[in-house]
C-alpha cells in the first residue's frame, strides 16, 4: 500500500482503531519514515496510544495526545500541539480517531486543513464479532455516521475482524465474506487485512488482492 | 453454543440484561460504566424499549422503584459515587420488596475518587449502603462472560425472591473486551400478583409502600424478609474452587483480583507451595461453608483486594478466626501484581 502523508483511522466503538494505527505507525517506521502518532481520542479515558508510549520513544515515532490522557483526569481534551499534524507536512501522520460519530466530531478542527491538502487515507476500521457492527448493513450506517460527524469521507476500510485472543486464522476467514459486502454496500476497497502475532498465524503473508495487504499487529495491552 | 461475539464487559451486562427481558434503562453517567448507558440509548429504541438519562443517579433509582412496583424488568448502572446516591432508592426498593437490578462498575474512592478500577464499595454493596436491616444479592463477575451471565442470573434471582440483585464489577471488568456467548437460556416468567398493574375493577387495589407506622407490624416484615434472606444463603451460594484438593494456603479473590491471585498461584504452583484459591462468586450470600470447611485443612487464607481490606472481615467470620488471614492489597485505583500476591502466598505457607 503506497503511504500518503495522513492516514486517519476511525470505525466503531472497540473496533481496534487503537491498536491499527499503532501498528500501522510501527510499520510505517519501519520502512524507514519519519512518523508522528496523533491521539484524537476524545471519548474514551482508557486503552490509548499513550499506552505505546515507552516503545514510541524507543522506536522514535512521536506521539502527540492530550497530557489527560490515561490519567485520572476524565478531560476531553486536545493539545495545541495537535496542529503539527496538519502543519508540519515534513512528516507522516498517523491518527487515531475516537470511536462512532461522537469520537469523530473532534477531529472536525483539523478537516479543512486535511481536505486542502488532499494528501490522506481516511479508513474504517470493522470487526464483524462487535455485536452491533454484525452485519454489513448496521456498520455502514456507522461510517455514514462517522463521515457526517468528521467531514471526511472515506476511502478504505480496514478489516480488523477478531475474537481478541481467541482470534485464529478460521476467525479471519469467516469474516471475509461481511467485509466483501461492506466493501460492496460502501463502494470502498478494502485496504488492510489485520492478523494479531499469534503462533496460528505464523507463515502467513496475505488473503489474496481482494482483502487488501496484511498488517501484522502487535498487541497493545497484555491480557490479565 | 451460540457464537462468540467480542465485547467489553459494559457492553455485556447491556446485551444480556436485554436478553433477559429488561425493556427500560435508567441511568446517569460516569466513568467507567457510561458505555451500559450508551448501549442501552442505540438499542432500546430499536426494540421497543425506555432508555432515559435522568436528571441524576436519584431520579435515576426512583424511575427503577416505579417500573419495578409495575411488575417490569428494569435496571439501573453507576460506579461508586453514583451508588452512594441511589443508596436512599436502594433501601426504599427492600422495604418495598421489588425486585431490580443495580450495577456498580467501582472506580476508586472514597469521595469522587479517581477513574481506575477498585473493589472499595465491597462494604457498601454487600452490607447495605442504604439504611435499615436489608440484604441485597451480590454478584462479582470475573470475565465478561460471567458479566452476562451474572446479569441474566440476577434478574432471575431478583424476581424469584423479590428483592435487589446487585453486580459489583470494576473499572477493568467494565472496559476489558474479551470473546461472550450469548446464549441466554428461556426465561421464566414469574407472576407478580403484587405489581400495581390497575385493577380493572376486578380485584382489590395492590399498595406498593415502604412506610409501616405499625412498629408490630413492620418488625414482621423484617422477620419475613430474614427467613427469606435465610433460604437465599441456603439455595443460592455461588463460588469457584480452584486447586483446593491439596492446598496448604487458601487464597481468597473475587473479580479481578482472582484473576491476577490466579496467575500468582500457577506460579507459586511451580515453585512447589501447595497454594488453592476459593473465590466467592457471590459475595451475598457469603460462600462461608466451604470457607470454614476449608479452614479446617489449610494453614493459612490470603485475601487479595483491591481496598483497604474490606472481605477479610468476612473471610475471618467465616472460618471463625481459626486460621490466620493475610490481606494483600492495593487501593485507590492501583491493581496487585502477580508477584506481589506470590510473596504474600509464601508469607502465608511460612507460618507455623
Amino acid at each position: 500500500m503506497k503511504h500518503k502523508r495522513v492516514t486517519l483511522f476511525a470505525g466503531h466503538y472497540g473496533s481496534g482503531k487503537t491498536n491499527a494505527a499503532v501498528n500501522y505507525a510501527f510499520a510505517l517506521k519501519n520502512e524507514g519514515l519519519e512518523v508522528t502518532v496523533a491521539d484524537l481520542d476524545t471519548v474514551n479515558p482508557y486503552f490509548r496510544t499513550k499506552d505505546s508510549e515507552k516503545d514510541f520513544a524507543e522506536a522514535g515515532i512521536k506521539l502527540i495526545a492530550s497530557e489527560f490522557a490515561n490519567s485520572n483526569v476524565d478531560l476531553p481534551a486536545l493539545p495545541a500541539e495537535m496542529y503539527n499534524v496538519v502543519f508540519d507536512k515534513s512528516r507522516y501522520a498517523v491518527l487515531d480517531i475516537g470511536g462512532d460519530d461522537r469520537g469523530a466530531f473532534a477531529l472536525g478542527r483539523y478537516t479543512p486543513s486535511i481536505l486542502e491538502e488532499n494528501d490522506y487515507d481516511m479508513l474504517f476500521v470493522i470487526n464483524c464479532y462487535r455485536p452491533l457492527s454484525k452485519n454489513p448493513e448496521d456498520t455502514v450506517e456507522i461510517m455514514r455516521e462517522i463521515e457526517a460527524a468528521s467531514g471526511i469521507p472515506f476511502n478504505g476500510i480496514v478489516n480488523n475482524s477478531n475474537l481478541g485472543p481467541e482470534t485464529t486464522p478460521e476467525t479471519v476467514k469467516d469474516s471475509f465474506e461481511y467485509a466483501k459486502s461492506v466493501a460492496r454496500l460502501s463502494g470502498l476497497p478494502i485496504k488492510l487485512t489485520t492478523v494479531p502475532d499469534f503462533p496460528c498465524f505464523e507463515g502467513i503473508e496475505g488473503f489474496g488482492e481482494e482483502n487488501g495487504e496484511l498488517l501484522k499487529m502487535k498487541l497493545q495491552k497484555k491480557i490479565i | 453454543m451460540a457464537e462468540k461475539v467480542l465485547m467489553k464487559g459494559n457492553e455485556a451486562i447491556a446485551e444480556a440484561a436485554i436478553l433477559a427481558g429488561c425493556r427500560h434503562y435508567f441511568g446517569y453517567p460516569i466513568t467507567p460504566q457510561t458505555e451500559i448507558a450508551a448501549y442501552m440509548a442505540k438499542r432500546m429504541p430499536k426494540i421497543d424499549g425506555t432508555f432515559l438519562q435522568a436528571e441524576s443517579e436519584v431520579a435515576a433509582i426512583n424511575m427503577v422503584i416505579g417500573v419495578a412496583a409495575a411488575g417490569g424488568r428494569v435496571m439501573t448502572s453507576s460506579s461508586s459515587p453514583g451508588i452512594s446516591l441511589k443508596s436512599e432508592g436502594i433501601s426504599y426498593l427492600a422495604g418495598c420488596d421489588l425486585p431490580a437490578l443495580v450495577i456498580n462498575v467501582q472506580r476508586g474512592g472514597p469521595g469522587l475518587g479517581g477513574i481506575q478500577p477498585s473493589q472499595s464499595d465491597y462494604f457498601q454493596c454487600v452490607k447495605g449502603g442504604g439504611h435499615g436491616d436489608y440484604r441485597n444479592i451480590v454478584f462479582a463477575p470475573a470475565s465478561v462472560q460471567e458479566m452476562a451471565d451474572m446479569t441474566v442470573r440476577g434478574f432471575e434471582l431478583a424476581d424469584k425472591y423479590r428483592m435487589v440483585s446487585m453486580i459489583l464489577a470494576d473499572g477493568t471488568m467494565g472496559q476489558m473486551m474479551e470473546p461472550v456467548s450469548l446464549d441466554i437460556p428461556e426465561q421464566k416468567k414469574y407472576d407478580k400478583p403484587w405489581a400495581v398493574t390497575g385493577t380493572k375493577m376486578e380485584r382489590k387495589h395492590n399498595i406498593v409502600n415502604s412506610l409501616s407506622l405499625i412498629p408490630e407490624e413492620l418488625e414482621q416484615q423484617n422477620f419475613d424478609r430474614f427467613a427469606k434472606y435465610a433460604q437465599i444463603e441456603e439455595n443460592e451460594v455461588l463460588y469457584e474452587e480452584y486447586m483446593m484438593e491439596d492446598a496448604e494456603v487458601c487464597v481468597v479473590a473475587y473479580g479481578i483480583a482472582a484473576r491476577v491471585a490466579k496467575n500468582a498461584i500457577v506460579a507459586a504452583r511451580a515453585q512447589g507451595v501447595k497454594v488453592g484459591m476459593i473465590r466467592p462468586i457471590t459475595l451475598w450470600p457469603f460462600p462461608k461453608k466451604v470457607l470454614n470447611a476449608a479452614a479446617d485443612k489449610v494453614k493459612a487464607f490470603v485475601t487479595v483486594e483491591m481496598s483497604m481490606g474490606q472481605m477479610i472481615e468476612d473471610v475471618e467470620l467465616a472460618t471463625r478466626c481459626k486460621k490466620p488471614v493475610l490481606l494483600c492489597n492495593r487501593a485507590g485505583g492501583m491493581i496487585p501484581t502477580p508477584e506481589q500476591v506470590l510473596a504474600k502466598i509464601n508469607e502465608a505457607g511460612g507460618i507455623n
